[in-house]
């Protein structure tokens, strides 16, 4: 194994606001090697974004990373001054935003604002950072590159404005590269076509991806090792084919079970996930996901799994996890999905409100 | 216009009455001095009792657009929208109210199409107040029952919008929408602002909804997974017109219009070992402007099988039968499947 070129060690980020503390990351901890593609996933809410801002520096006040070490190259981004973070940001490490157009400035040219990239790193000459900016236009497959540089944003579609947004991330050759749900606000054929880039990218320019989605069949295409996250912590992590094929967390098993799936043979019901997240101001005890687990135990409630091997590569924060689920719980062959459905825990005064409690279990089940 | 076909009847149905029939519906939306915006193109077809039919298409394809039409929330340029017989394009005032009571709509923005001003109650007893159907301790009745078969508590009437969860307040829209009964809902992108996890509720419950009170839905949304898991036919819409037609069973393995094709290509599936199998068919291009569509076949210009110049640059093709409930307005269907290559 080499050294990874960012290693993130017990992360926690948390918003002081009015209305209490949200406590939005909590003891996050993964790492990336040289060159690799690792997805995060995770719904709105999950820590997944604010972990990517940690990492650059980028949260702001209310918010602030309130422990945790993030190492890059040996040195801890959190302990740097300002200035060296910026000479970091942009230049060894870039990011990719979600919204193109609101990324880009409206009244700059296209051109100018890849330049810009390079002009804040490097003293470089400016005919070769025009001749650069062309290339980079070139290299995520913008086409007539030299006539488009001089357009501005809105005369581009918001598929080529994402194009200029990696090109952007690309002109001082990062090692690593963070995009953050870069492909949510674009269609399905441009998303394809924007991932393909990415994946080239990567084997091209060897610039290692993080890619922040929601989107479980993204991850599966683009990334070779996945974090799966719920309510600020990571809960299971291993690699793309673990994930996909033997997901020990509950969470995980379950989201990959409520999308439906375009090769799927109709008819058959989506699992859903019942219920919500959870407040990250109050937060529930114990498992964070035991609310809403069909597989939960006693020891759900009061004590909160670490995050513990499962398989080579692969690690879950659960008491319970999949294996026993199959095991012992009959998870084969679930279709009601409802908290402690498979595992008939529903300690009393612990079950939802009467309306939102199927029939079937709304007397608690005595043990 | 020349296609004025209609999408036949699912074999199980034979000879059942649609109860939406849509024939060639067009709106241009004027866009300056002798230029419009061709946002939907003479489209037509049928719905029928029990059924739902989804329509597919990515961002300005004319699906929302159409959607609008059908509930004549906006005025149709040319063509007929029949609601269990009536034109109701034909209709103004008092009477296009009337019929109206049998149609409801779920919108897409659950924040947006939910009054903060007003309690959860007063909003789901809107259509029945409007239509002086119930009052008083009945209403109140009839309104805890719609939350309760909607999955929410019943006694959430009192509280505002803002005190409910995305998927909650969809859930809300739900209610309001099933108030009057209605025969045919439509739905414009129900679930694409939820949650994945949420995402998953929200369409178990339209399915449960459709079982117990015999709805029929026409599923507007982008996602092709979603619409293909809920939908008994899917329509693709390109460009304002609809190029293919198919019974989802059929939609992802066999496609007869290219674009089908090329968009089920780029759909990412939750499976690492398909998807590195997957191979993406490029569209050359962008979508072109709507103001301004192709001549001949739409989508000429970024067909991958497209004989330009020739046919599919100068002739319109016609949405014709290529199999069983399965139709598609391209010259070279036969050669979809053979040319176009989706895996490695």
């Amino acid at each position: 194994m080499t050294d990874p070129i960012l290693e993130v060690r017990n992360l926690s980020t948390h918003f002081f606001t009015d209305d209490g503390e949200v406590k939005a990351v909590r003891g996050v901890s993964f790492s990336v090697a040289p060159g690799e593609t690792l997805g995060i996933v995770g719904e709105s809410g999950c820590g997944k974004s604010v972990t990517a801002m940690s990492v650059l520096g980028l949260v702001q006040r209310p918010g602030k990373v309130v422990s945790g070490e993030i190492m890059f190259r040996g040195h801890d981004l959190l302990k740097l001054t300002r200035e060296e973070l910026r000479n970091i940001r942009g230049r060894d490490i870039a990011m990719i935003f979600q919204d193109p157009l609101s990324s880009l400035n409206p009244v700059l040219r296209v051109g100018y604002q890849i330049d810009e990239a390079m002009y804040a790193h490097d003293k470089i000459a400016s005919n070769a950072v025009e001749r650069r900016g062309i290339d980079l236009l070139k290299q995520v497959r913008v086409s007539d590159a030299e006539r488009r540089i001089k357009d501005f944003p809105h005369q581009f579609s918001g598929g080529m404005r994402q194009r200029a947004m990696i090109a952007m991330g690309l002109s001082n050759k990062p090692d690593l590269l963070i995009a953050d749900e870069p492909t949510t606000a674009l269609d399905v054929t441009v998303q394809a076509q924007i991932l393909e880039l990415l994946r080239d990218l990567n084997e091209q320019t060897g610039a290692a991806i993080i890619l922040i989605t929601h989107n479980l069949g993204v991850v599966a295409g683009l990334c070779k090792r996945v974090l799966v996250m719920y309510a600020g912590e990571i809960v299971e992590e291993g690699t793309v084919e673990q994930i996909f094929e033997s997901p020990q967390h509950p969470y995980t098993w379950s989201l990959l079970r409520s999308v439906p799936r375009i090769d799927a043979n109709r008819g058959h019901r989506l699992l859903s996930i019942e219920g919500l997240p959870p407040d990250l101001i109050d937060l529930p005890q114990g498992c964070k996901f035991n609310p809403r687990c069909p597989f939960r135990v006693e020891r759900c409630f009061t004590e909160s799994p670490p995050i513990e091997q499962v398989a080579p590569a692969q690690h879950a924060a659960c008491w319970v996890t999949m294996e026993r689920a199959y095991a012992e719980m009959g998870a084969g062959t679930i279709t009601d999905t409802s908290p402690g459905a498979a595992s008939g825990v529903h300690p009393a005064g612990r079950s939802l409100p009467p309306a939102e409690v199927p029939a079937a279990i709304a007397e608690p089940v005595s043990d | 216009m020349t296609d004025t076909i209609v999408a036949p009847a699912p074999k199980v149905l034979p000879s059942v009455e649609p109860i939406l029939r849509v024939v060639n519906v067009v709106k241009h939306f004027g866009a300056g001095v002798g230029s419009s915006v061709k946002a939907v193109d003479g489209v037509s077809f049928d719905v029928l009792p029990g059924e739902t039919v989804g329509l597919v298409g990515e961002s300005g394809c004319g699906k929302s657009t159409l959607g609008r039409l059908i509930t004549q929330l906006i005025p149709v340029t040319s063509g007929e929208v029949y609601l269990n017989g009536v034109d109701i394009t034909k209709l103004r005032g008092e009477k296009l109210r009337q019929q109206r009571k049998q149609l409801q709509m779920i919108f897409q923005d659950p924040y947006a199409s939910l009054d903060p001003r007003m309690t959860v109650g007063d909003i789901i007893a809107e259509p029945l107040v409007n239509f002086k159907m119930i009052r008083g301790r009945a209403k109140d009745a009839r309104v805890q029952e719609l939350l309760r078969t909607v999955g929410l508590n019943p006694y959430f009437n009192n509280r505002y919008p803002h005190e409910f969860s995305g998927g909650q307040r969809q859930r809300i829209g739900i209610a309001r929408a099933l108030a009057l009964n209605p025969k045919l809902i439509i739905c414009d992108e129900p679930v694409s602002a939820l949650d994945v996890s949420i995402q998953a509720q929200i369409i178990n419950l339209l399915e449960d909804l459709q079982r117990e009170f015999e709805l029929t839905y026409l599923f507007i949304a982008h996602d092709l997974s979603v619409v293909r898991h809920i939908s008994n036919r899917v329509m693709v819409m390109y460009l304002g017109k609809i190029c293919e037609v198919a019974p989802s069973e059929d939609l992802y393995t066999s496609q007869e219009h290219p674009y089908t094709r090329a968009l089920l290509s780029s759909i990412p599936v939750p499976d690492p070992r398909i998807e590195s199998r997957r191979r993406l068919v490029e569209l050359s291009g962008e979508i072109p402007s709507p103001l301004n569509p192709p001549s001949g076949c739409r989508f000429h210009t970024r067909c991958p099988i497209a004989q330009v110049p020739g046919v599919c640059a100068d002739v319109e093709p016609p949405l014709e039968l290529k199999g069983e409930g399965h139709l598609a307005a391209c010259h070279f269907s036969e050669q979809v499947r053979t040319k176009i290559a989706v895996t490695n």
